[in-house]
């Protein structure tokens, strides 16, 4: 209604109905409270990337043996990898129900920034799929024995690494939104990307765990994400745009 | 103002009579400017605009890149052979490395092609972003696949030299691990594009990717000066010749080569855009016209 | 190649294998092309003449 009284040019009511001006502030909460309804109702899936990632801590020992000093050095990266397959799935349908049902376009032809809108999808999409997974890692640290230690840089680092990846995997999936559905090709395109990202969080925890000094690599972290947070959303908008024109 | 040569009168300065009169003098092998239909006084007179105009289009591009590719393809065999008997024969055996350092006269080659042809990538594909120009989406897509193979010579290469002078086939450095990087992004604009039912959606999608991946290549080429990395520093420097550390009788074959590889690329890059042009343009007249080898019947079927 | 042989020698190999192939595979995509598209006029082509011979003996 908004959208369509502004465009009109004028600020009268064509229709004569009460029409509420949407903020940007209101259009993200309604968004957000969206997304949470439907997260709710689908709260049985929100668990399968933590079984996914608690069964695929457990398989280490058991491929590697319970050797606990092989355990505690390679914890560290072996939970950030887990962390980086287990978003994969979910991000891959970041944007496709939506697409798929003509809410993409509304977001088109609403008022508000189509880039405020993605970024907002982002931020639900961490909350309710990611941060979980952020909430398990001491237990999946004390299935891989990791020194206790280093688990609050291995949590801060998470929760730097995991935005930048979910703004990242955003603008992908934006992009393969419109394709055939490939399960891999989420994967191939999130990779590449992701090695950086990877490398600091990695490299903060394992100088952490040797006693050095590990807040150059969180720094990093930290400047990638506020840059990340102020482009992606307009790339993911792009994105978004080329996915709904027919 | 200097006036181009095909101006009658080219020495005078121009007349006051505007740009009408200088237009109706201007003359190139395809016809008078003013008497091609749709031109303007208010148009360019220069030559560049319009003939990337008219080769902005399809079949026009279609015979200009089959007149080239040939051309080109033997101007990179011969830089090719000239540079490689110079890099294989002429140039002298390293005083360190002996007769292995030889591979760098395709490696930095490769590796100097993968950076280029990733950078044409992504400016054609922006181009189609913004533009929306037909030529932009096929150039960009079909860049790929040259650049992906330039890329992959350049870590085989650079591992069959790794081993016998570092010992080890493969390590994690910056250039290392960014060039594999760049190969996998490569890899993933190609996987996008394939994956799109709509080819000129799906071009602009991974044009896009490209775009998003470009932050890569200052990564690749500045890594071994930001980071401690097994790979040899910056060996031929273009901006400071002073500074190159190679001795002149390899550079110049080094340097042909990279000519060959440039020369490959562009004749390349033209026959796979005339292929990606027919599939693309597969319904209109001029490619069934081509396929045929004769005009099409009137059908009363619209095509 | 002062023993180095080993090495160098399949590296220009692989430069000169995989440019090949480079050269090479957008003839095979240009012929596959061809041919599908000259099966899909053919094919149009008898459609068209039935139906114009169809509209015809009516």
């Amino acid at each position: 209604m908004a959208g369509a009284a502004q465009s009109m040019g004028n600020d009268r009511i064509a229709l004569g109905a009460p029409v509420a001006r949407a903020s940007a502030m209101g259009a993200c909460t309604a968004l957000l409270r969206r997304d949470f309804v439907l997260a709710w109702r689908r709260r049985g899936e929100l668990f399968l990337p933590l079984l996914y990632a608690v069964i695929v801590a457990a398989l280490f020992p058991f491929a590697l043996g319970p050797d606990p000093e092989l355990l505690a050095r390679i914890a560290g990266g072996v939970l950030l990898v887990i962390v980086v397959l287990a978003m994969l799935p979910a991000l891959e349908s970041m944007f496709r129900a939506d697409l798929e049902d003509g809410t993409l376009e509304q977001w088109l032809l609403a008022p508000q920034p189509l880039a405020l809108l993605a970024l907002t999808r982002v931020i639900a999409h961490w909350l309710t799929t990611v941060l979980p997974l952020v909430v398990v890692m001491p237990l999946l640290g004390a299935l891989l024995n990791l020194p206790v230690k280093v688990l609050p840089v291995l949590i801060v680092a998470l929760l730097l690494a995991t935005p930048l990846l979910a703004l990242l995997g955003s603008v992908l999936s934006a992009l393969a939104a419109g394709a055939r559905r490939s399960g891999i090709l989420m994967a191939l395109m999130l990779l590449p990307l992701a090695v950086p990202v990877v490398i600091f969080a990695a490299g903060a925890v394992a100088a952490a765990q040797s006693g050095m000094p590990y807040i150059a690599p969180l720094m990093w972290l930290a400047a990638a994400l506020v840059l990340a947070i102020v482009l992606a959303p307009l790339a993911c908008a792009a994105a978004l745009r080329i996915a709904v024109e027919a | 103002m200097l006036s181009p040569p095909w101006v009658k009168g080219a020495a005078q300065p121009l007349p006051h009579n505007g740009w009408a009169g200088v237009l109706g003098e201007c003359q190139w092998k395809w016809g008078r400017i003013a008497e091609r239909p749709g031109i303007s006084e208010n148009m360019s007179r220069s030559y560049v605009p319009h003939f990337m105009h008219w080769l902005g289009s399809p079949p026009n591009f279609y015979r200009f890149a089959g007149a080239w590719r040939p051309w080109l393809m033997a101007a990179a065999l011969i830089a090719g052979a000239i540079g490689l008997y110079g890099g294989l024969v002429l140039a002298p055996p390293d005083y360190q490395q002996g007769d292995a350092y030889r591979i760098i006269f395709i490696h930095v080659p490769s590796a100097w092609m993968s950076l280029f042809i990733y950078a044409t990538m992504a400016v054609a594909g922006l181009i189609a972003l913004v533009w929306r120009v037909k030529l932009a989406e096929v150039i960009a897509m079909e860049c790929a696949p040259t650049g992906a193979a330039f890329t992959f010579i350049t870590l085989v290469t650079g591992s069959l030299w790794g081993k016998p002078m570092w010992g080890t086939w493969w390590t994690w450095d910056a250039r290392l691990t960014s060039e594999l990087v760049l190969l996998f992004l490569y890899l993933g604009v190609i996987g996008l594009y394939n994956a799109f039912e709509d080819r000129r959606r799906g071009a602009r999608a991974a044009s896009l990717l490209a775009l998003v991946g470009i932050v890569n290549l200052p990564i690749v080429h500045y890594s071994v000066q930001w980071w401690n990395t097994l790979h040899q520093g910056t060996t031929v420097d273009f901006l400071d010749p002073a500074r190159s550390s190679i001795a002149p009788s390899m550079l110049w074959p080094l340097l042909v080569m990279a000519l060959a590889t440039h020369l490959y690329f562009f004749a390349s890059l033209l026959g796979r855009t005339r292929t990606g042009l027919l599939s693309l343009e597969s319904g209109k007249q001029w490619v069934r016209a081509l396929v045929d080898g004769q005009p099409e019947q009137a059908t009363g079927a619209p095509t | 190649m002062g023993g180095y042989a080993m090495y160098v020698w399949p590296a220009f190999a692989v430069f000169f294998i995989v440019l090949v192939w480079d050269w090479f595979a957008p003839a095979l995509r240009r012929r596959r092309f061809t041919r599908e598209l000259r099966g899909r006029l053919a094919r149009e082509r008898t459609r068209n003449t039935r139906a114009a011979r169809a509209g015809a003996s009516t």
